[in-house]
């Protein structure tokens, strides 16, 4: 059938520009109403490539099924009530009752579409035509070839100016010109992406055309552009998994960031955790609406509004936990994941009876939607983009929080010797409840983060507990660097497993990794551990310290002096002293609440007994509590 | 897990049990219809065998108890990390059997048996007769247990709760006994599920997932840690309190049993049995001075 087509498609291309302007040719027209699906393709096709505008009302009365046969075989485009001749454009009243539609099969539409395509490529707007050349990107027939060519030369725009160029290929794929086809095969070898290489395939198929040497060396170069193709593939995957890792990566980032500081640092199991992710997304929720509804000008920002506001109300909800039943629980870890349990079985069951037990809407803001393209057939959504930069600063800020100032270096003093730090006048309970605050707040910005790329419900938290735990586990309890590499590290493993064992069992890899990971380095949980190892860095400006300082007050050279001498010590025995040194001197004097400053250290004694004890002795100027050996 | 790992290996043998009254009128569960399966895959080899199910129900859980255990126990993981990790794999075992390939009937699970042993198993005698092989067994693992309880055996077990470093420098390795408990516990809760799964008709994964193996932990905490008839009466409590919640005032049962284990974890450590015998005893005699706790 192929045979006779192609003769009758050369036919057009050579006729169809002569025949134009005054009326469509009846030959074709007659070929339009034919039996055969193959003719009226080729019928189609010879429309598309004319310019008449006749041709074009024809085939956007094919498109909406107004085109009725008569039995004479003359075409008619009726259209509320009116019916025009389709060949020559003149009304046809009154509106003939014997008349047979048209009926267009799927194959047909297809044809049609990307002949209409055609039209479209003129048109002004650059967006139509820019889909108008997708369309025919793959689907373009050699017929087209010279309006596509026009179209091309016409073109200004760089992104267009490609797409015609892989549609011009595609339609010289099939035209009958050797010297067409190879170029073809060689350009689309060099710029395709997969449905180049779909379309390639016939031709590198073994035994087509093994006559003649042309053929055989299009076959030839056939073969080494899918090649060509599938190596730039492989790389646009490779790139593509990665991007898609980092994503995931930063995304478990969030959500156990919170997680690191409140286990990993003050060693609480928090299985409230996810709620308090919940509800920074429902804190997100609720912003969007007030947005929606007082500000809408000013819609595109509510996500930044946001941010404050779900990182208090998590940080808020965190502390009371913390205040009324937490604290309660200091030092019975399992009791804790019992009552943490139940506190979010509450929160999630609040939150249904407020929001409803649906998934609420939570609508990017119009910055965030789309995406931009990496490279052919990537596309980065910048709603991702966001997160991962998001989590960086979050990351970052904590870093700085907890290593530069001063209430970072209370929670670390607190988190490596509570007594101690104690002892030095250290608010240990505010602090605690301070730590565990930062910690939800933390979650609550995690929930901002998942509101923009996935649904909002009661259930979100549950789905993010468990991960984070394993990111926590996995990074090294109390290390921010670790919790990072950790969280990244298993986004990455994740999306690269799955395309080889499918997602549910990339996940069950990765779990069992984990738990024979935590067989490797067992932890105990308690709160008091080793500082982190020191960079060799440190050790380089410690030693640069401990020399003479010239020119530098006495005062402030023995204040560097006696840091790095600490620091050294630290890293020669135990690391506690060293953080103790750093504790007592910034705080110079030890003052009571009213800023009066009191005697030094050893005027109370504190019980021996577990952290909770000391915890509940509360502050230095708190009353003396007897322990064990005072009493009688 | 190990609950309803009991479950699925009795289920294997209650669904070879429909035979040809399924709904496909296929030797293969409905199931496996759909996926286009022709023959059970290897691991239902001989599951049409009551006994050889029963044996499955015991060895299935004890088998990955004792694997995992011994790695878990040997590197010496405990409390908040044991946990962890026991969720960890909870959660892993249940995406597996959430998956359709994996055999299990995917989130459906299996349900719509037929009969057990030739007996329907919707018929008023099964089920009373399960009901009472169910609380036979009940008593026969509690009485088992004490009596374990009372042997050499399980002093050194006692010993190991409360302190296990004395114990290992008093020269006792507590891996084997750890072992052997935990290992026990698992085939304790496998039999709990072969046992569930007949009378409740239906087990898919969702009986799996972490949160039902916490619940488990809390019918302890309730009726009371450290002892024998605690659990049972905590399951019992909590369960009541379900059924009675869940009909009277469904909206509040989570808001009731969140306060639960709020409540039991701060005021009751001990549990309900905990709180009868500080009652008994202060009955008994006049309230001793109260003990100086800074709390």
């Amino acid at each position: 059938m192929r045979a006779w087509c192609a003769p009758l498609m050369l036919f057009v291309l050579c006729a169809a520009p002569l025949q134009a302007w005054s009326a469509l040719d009846a030959a074709v027209v007659k070929l339009l109403g034919s039996e055969t699906t193959d003719e009226r393709i080729a019928a189609i096709g010879q429309l598309a490539a004319s310019q008449d505008p006749l041709a074009a009302a024809l085939l956007r009365g094919l498109g909406e099924d107004s085109v009725y046969q008569l039995e004479d075989g003359r075409l008619l485009i009726v259209a509320n009530d009116t019916a025009v001749d389709a060949a020559t454009g003149a009304a046809v009243t009154p509106v003939p009752e014997a008349r047979d539609q048209l009926i267009m099969n799927n194959r047909l539409r297809k044809v049609l579409e990307s002949a209409q395509a055609g039209g479209k490529l003129l048109s002004p707007d650059r967006a139509v035509r820019l889909a108008a050349a997708r369309d025919l990107q793959t689907s373009a027939a050699p017929a087209q070839l010279p309006m596509l060519r026009e179209a091309r030369a016409k073109e200004a725009d760089a992104a267009i100016q490609t797409v015609l160029d892989l549609a011009i290929a595609s339609a010289s794929l099939r035209s009958d010109s050797m010297q067409d086809r190879l170029g073809a095969v060689l350009y689309l070898g060099e710029h395709g992406g997969a449905p180049a290489k779909t379309m390639l395939n016939p031709l590198a198929a073994a035994g087509v055309g093994a006559g003649t040497d042309a053929e055989a060396g299009l076959r030839t170069a056939a073969q080494a552009a899918i090649a060509a193709i599938d190596r730039r593939l492989a790389r646009t995957e490779l790139v593509g998994t990665a991007l898609q890792g980092l994503s995931l990566g930063s995304v478990l980032l969030l959500a156990a960031l919170g997680l690191a500081i409140t286990f990993g640092l003050m060693g609480i199991i928090n299985m409230a955790h996810g709620e308090l992710l919940m509800i920074g997304a429902y804190a997100t929720y609720v912003v969007q609406s007030l947005f929606r509804q007082y500000l809408p000008g000013a819609f595109d920002w509510y996500v930044i509004a946001a941010i404050p506001v779900a990182f208090a109300s998590s940080a808020l909800v965190g502390m009371a936990l913390e205040r009324t039943v937490i604290r309660q629980l200091y030092g019975r870890p399992l009791e804790t994941l019992l009552c943490t349990w139940g506190i979010s079985l509450i929160l999630m069951q609040t939150v249904r009876t407020v929001f409803g037990a649906q998934n609420v809407e939570v609508a990017n803001p119009s910055w965030m939607s789309g995406g931009v393209t990496v490279m052919e057939g990537l596309v980065l959504p910048y709603n991702r983009i966001c997160i991962v930069i998001f989590s960086l600063l979050v990351v970052v800020l904590v870093w700085l929080l907890l290593n530069k100032t001063r209430l970072g270096l209370f929670v670390r003093g607190v988190t490596q010797n509570r007594r101690m730090a104690d002892c030095v006048g250290v608010p240990t309970s505010r602090i605690d409840t301070l730590t565990f605050g930062l910690g939800s707040g933390i979650a609550g910005l995690g929930g901002v983060a998942l509101s923009q790329i996935g649904n909002v419900g009661p259930d979100l938290g549950q789905s993010y507990i468990v991960d984070s735990f394993m990111v926590v586990v996995l990074g090294g309890v109390g290390q921010l660097a670790g919790t990072v590499i950790a969280a990244i590290g298993l986004g990455e493993l994740n999306k690269f497993l799955e395309p080889y064992a499918g997602a549910v069992l990339a996940k069950i890899t990765i779990l069992v990794f984990i738990i024979l990971f935590i067989q490797k380095r067992p932890r105990d949980s308690s709160r008091s551990r080793a500082a982190a190892p020191r960079h060799p860095h440190d050790h380089a400006r410690d030693r640069a310290r401990l020399g003479p300082v010239a020119g530098a007050g006495r005062r402030a050279r023995g204040r560097a002096a006696a840091g790095a001498a600490s620091r050294l010590s630290r890293r020669a025995s135990d690391a506690r002293v060293g953080l103790l040194h750093r504790v007592v001197r910034e705080i110079h004097v030890l003052r009571d609440r009213r800023g009066r400053a009191r005697p030094g250290l050893g005027v109370r004694r504190h019980p021996v007994a577990g952290p909770r004890r000391v915890f509940r002795a509360g502050r230095l100027f708190a009353r003396h509590v007897p322990d064990a050996g005072d009493r009688p | 897990m190990f609950f309803a790992l009991g479950g699925y290996s009795l289920g294997m043998y209650l669904m070879r049990a429909i035979g040809r009254d399924g709904v496909y009128q296929s030797h293969l569960p409905d199931f496996m219809v759909f996926l286009d399966w022709k023959a059970y895959p290897w691991y239902w080899s001989f599951t049409d065998h009551f006994a050889y199910a029963l044996l499955l129900v015991v060895l299935v859980p004890g088998l990955l108890a004792l694997v995992f255990g011994f790695f878990a126990f040997r590197s010496r993981i405990k409390g908040v990390y044991f946990s962890i990790i026991t969720q960890a794999l909870t959660f892993a075992a249940m995406l597996l059997f959430y998956r359709n390939d994996t055999g299990f009937g995917g989130n459906n699970g299996f349900t719509d048996f037929k009969r057990i042993l030739g007996y329907s198993i919707t018929a008023p005698e099964t089920k009373a007769f399960l009901y009472w092989l169910t609380l036979l067994v009940l008593v026969g693992v509690v009485l088992g247990c004490r009596a374990m309880m009372a042997t050499k055996f399980g002093r050194a077990l006692q010993a190991i709760r409360d302190a296990e470093p004395r114990m290992m420098f008093l020269g006792y390795n507590p891996l084997g006994f750890k072992l052997v408990v935990w290992t026990l516990s698992a085939v304790i809760c496998g039999v709990a599920g072969a046992l569930y799964v007949p009378q409740v008709g239906i087990i898919n994964p969702s009986e799996m997932s972490p949160a039902n193996s916490i619940e488990l932990v809390i019918w302890v905490a309730v009726g009371g840690r450290g002892t024998l008839i605690g659990p049972v009466i905590g399951a019992v409590a909590v369960n009541g309190l379900k059924s009675w919640f869940t009909a009277a005032l469904p909206e509040y049962w989570l808001f009731a049993l969140g306060a639960i284990f709020v409540l039991v974890t701060l005021y009751l450590p001990a549990g309900l049995l905990g709180l009868a015998r500080k009652v008994a005893g202060k009955l008994r005699r006049p309230a001793p001075e109260a003990r100086k706790v800074p709390a």
